[in-house]
């Protein structure tokens, strides 16, 4: 495949993603209202300096953006009977799943930038690191986005069984990643379960773009997102490949 | 003879069940081919291998001479497809899911408003451009996916039941679409379950069921294989059942409607009888016709349903 056929493969998967998958509600609930929501829960009525708590809200918010799209679009174009059309035209899965990811990565980086440049006015933030924390969204994004592509892979044509799955995979990792409980106070197997989680690499490098309070190598936690995105992708391919080959 | 699409040895099974097994043949250029096939024969699967939307467990498929499994995209780029359960984006409106195929296939911007424009006008959906799909009804929503597939203007065109469940006039518009195509040099790969609209429409017709493919010929000749298929349809005053036309000649007698079926192999005899029968009984005959073998009947006999 040339590079300007894949390349224009992925771009108008993008755009499709865009223009229909946005706006569907799934998008909305999971991607926007659930990150504030819990902010909401665990900031309201505590004592948490709100520049030192920022860094991990912002690593939520672009956790639950970037993922929410990859799980809503193949389940829904599966049960839509759109997927077997879009199968039908001259991309490979490889290009139609690197458009979904790009869809995802966007979504994650505006609301993530709006978030950061709103808070950026009403709270004291101390961005140490500009470069770093542009880095990081776009690592995070790219990551997470990959994951939610991931979670959509299973071959189900009901969009509600992956965002179940979407949820019972993505709770659980806010709460091993230093959102709330910072790194450097976690201890034996909360720490080393920690590493597991790929959350927990984006929340130290925005702890390092902003107030400066990382724990882990900056170098480290990037390779360590690249790692887990390559992975999360290579993993969706073979889903995939196995689906066709299943039929399915 | 220049071969358009070719399928080679293709077997596909899902699990213990063999859906496709060693199916071979060639559709040749500009050629309008029929693949018919009761529920479940293997149809959809093969035409999904075809169209490199499944992998084969083993065969080869080419399109226009491109192996669709090795260089899968440039034979997509080569064909037009309209899925069974492919369909088009609801939340876009026909415009835009026609310059979204478009784009799929690397148009560009001038070449897509020219093409989508000539569609709407064939389409008969100039006026509904600008409207969202999803308050189209399921021939219009049909039409759009034909447009979708042929924006590119490909040389073979795969077409699995296209024409299920639609109305008689979308029905009647898409048959005239896809003959304009055909007529333009197109290759048609039509499957279908409806034997009337293989018949109307294919030049050939390759019969698989149980995943084998059990006849592959032009429909009249399929149909004359089966002499034994032709039939007498009358329909008489009274009460007739049929039971006392039955002899060596006739094979069975069906109802239909207010008619009775006779499938004979000797219609000049029974058509003779059926007049004695009238005379002697005193009952009127209130029409009367042979009919040749159909291809249904041949359909029915090489798929084993002897109905």
């Amino acid at each position: 495949m040339k590079h300007s056929e894949f390349f224009r493969g992925v771009l108008v998967t993008a755009e499709k993603d865009i223009k229909i998958y946005y706006k569907k509600p799934p998008v909305i609930i999971f991607g926007l209202l659930f990150p504030l929501f819990m902010f909401l829960a665990f900031y309201m009525g505590r004592k948490i300096e709100l520049a030192l708590f920022f860094p991990g809200f912002l690593a939520m918010t672009l956790f639950f953006t970037s993922s929410s799209v990859g799980p809503l679009v193949t389940p829904w174009e599966r049960q839509a009977g759109t997927y077997e059309r879009l199968l039908s035209y001259p991309v490979d899965i490889k290009v139609v799943l690197m458009g979904d990811i790009l869809a995802g990565s966007l979504f994650g980086i505006m609301i993530s930038m709006v978030v950061l440049a709103v808070s950026w006015l009403f709270i004291p933030l101390q961005i140490v690191n500009l470069p770093l924390l542009v880095l990081t969204t776009l690592l995070g994004a790219l990551a997470f986005s990959t994951l939610g592509v991931l979670l959509a892979s299973p071959a189900t044509a009901a969009p509600s069984s992956i965002m179940m799955l979407s949820s019972l995979i993505r709770f659980p990792l806010i709460f091993v990643s230093g959102i709330f409980i910072p790194l450097y106070d976690m201890e034996g197997v909360m720490r080393s379960l920690t590493y597991l989680s790929p959350l927990t690499y984006l929340v130290d490098l925005f702890h390092a773009g902003i107030g400066g309070n990382n724990v882990l190598p900056m170098a480290a936690a990037s390779v360590a997102l690249l790692l887990f995105s390559a992975v999360f992708f290579l993993l969706s391919v073979k889903i995939h490949q196995r689906n066709m080959i299943k039929g399915m | 003879m220049a071969v358009s699409v070719k399928a080679d040895g293709l077997c596909k099974s899902f699990g213990d069940v063999t859906a496709v097994d060693d199916v071979s043949f060639h559709v040749k250029k500009g050629e309008f081919f029929g693949f018919l096939g009761p529920n479940g024969a293997g149809k959809t699967t093969t035409i999904r291998m075809l169209t490199g939307l499944i992998t084969p467990d083993s065969g080869r498929a080419t399109i226009e001479g491109i192996d669709s499994r090795k260089d899968p995209l440039h034979a997509k780029m080569k064909m037009g497809v309209i899925p069974e359960f492919g369909n088009i984006y609801v939340d876009l409106t026909a415009e835009e899911n026609l310059y979204l195929a478009g784009k799929f296939y690397g148009m560009s911007k001038v070449e897509r408003e020219k093409r989508t424009s000539e569609i709407l006008e064939i389409l008969q959906l100039k006026g509904r451009e600008k409207d969202k799909v999803r308050t189209f009804s399921k021939g219009m929503k049909q039409r759009v996916n034909i447009g979708c597939a042929i924006i590119h203007e490909p040389p073979v065109l795969f077409l699995d039941e296209p024409t299920s469940g639609l109305d008689v006039q979308s029905r009647r518009l898409v048959v005239r679409i896809v003959k304009e195509l055909k007529e333009k040099g197109s290759t048609i790969f039509l499957t279908t379950h409806n034997i009337q609209e293989a018949n109307e429409l294919c030049e050939r017709v390759g019969i698989i069921h149980k995943g084998k493919l059990v006849a592959i010929d032009r429909p009249e000749r399929l149909r004359n294989t089966f002499d034994k298929t032709q039939s007498v349809e009358v329909s008489l005053e009274g009460d007739f059942d049929g039971s006392d036309m039955c002899n060596e000649h006739v094979n069975k007698v069906l109802r239909s409607g207010d008619k009775m079926i006779i499938y004979t192999d000797d219609p000049d005899v029974t058509v003779k009888e059926l007049v004695t029968y009238a005379r002697d009984k005193d009952v009127k005959i209130v029409s009367l016709r042979t009919c040749g073998p159909s291809l249904e009947e041949a359909f029915l006999r090489l798929t084993g349903d002897k109905r």
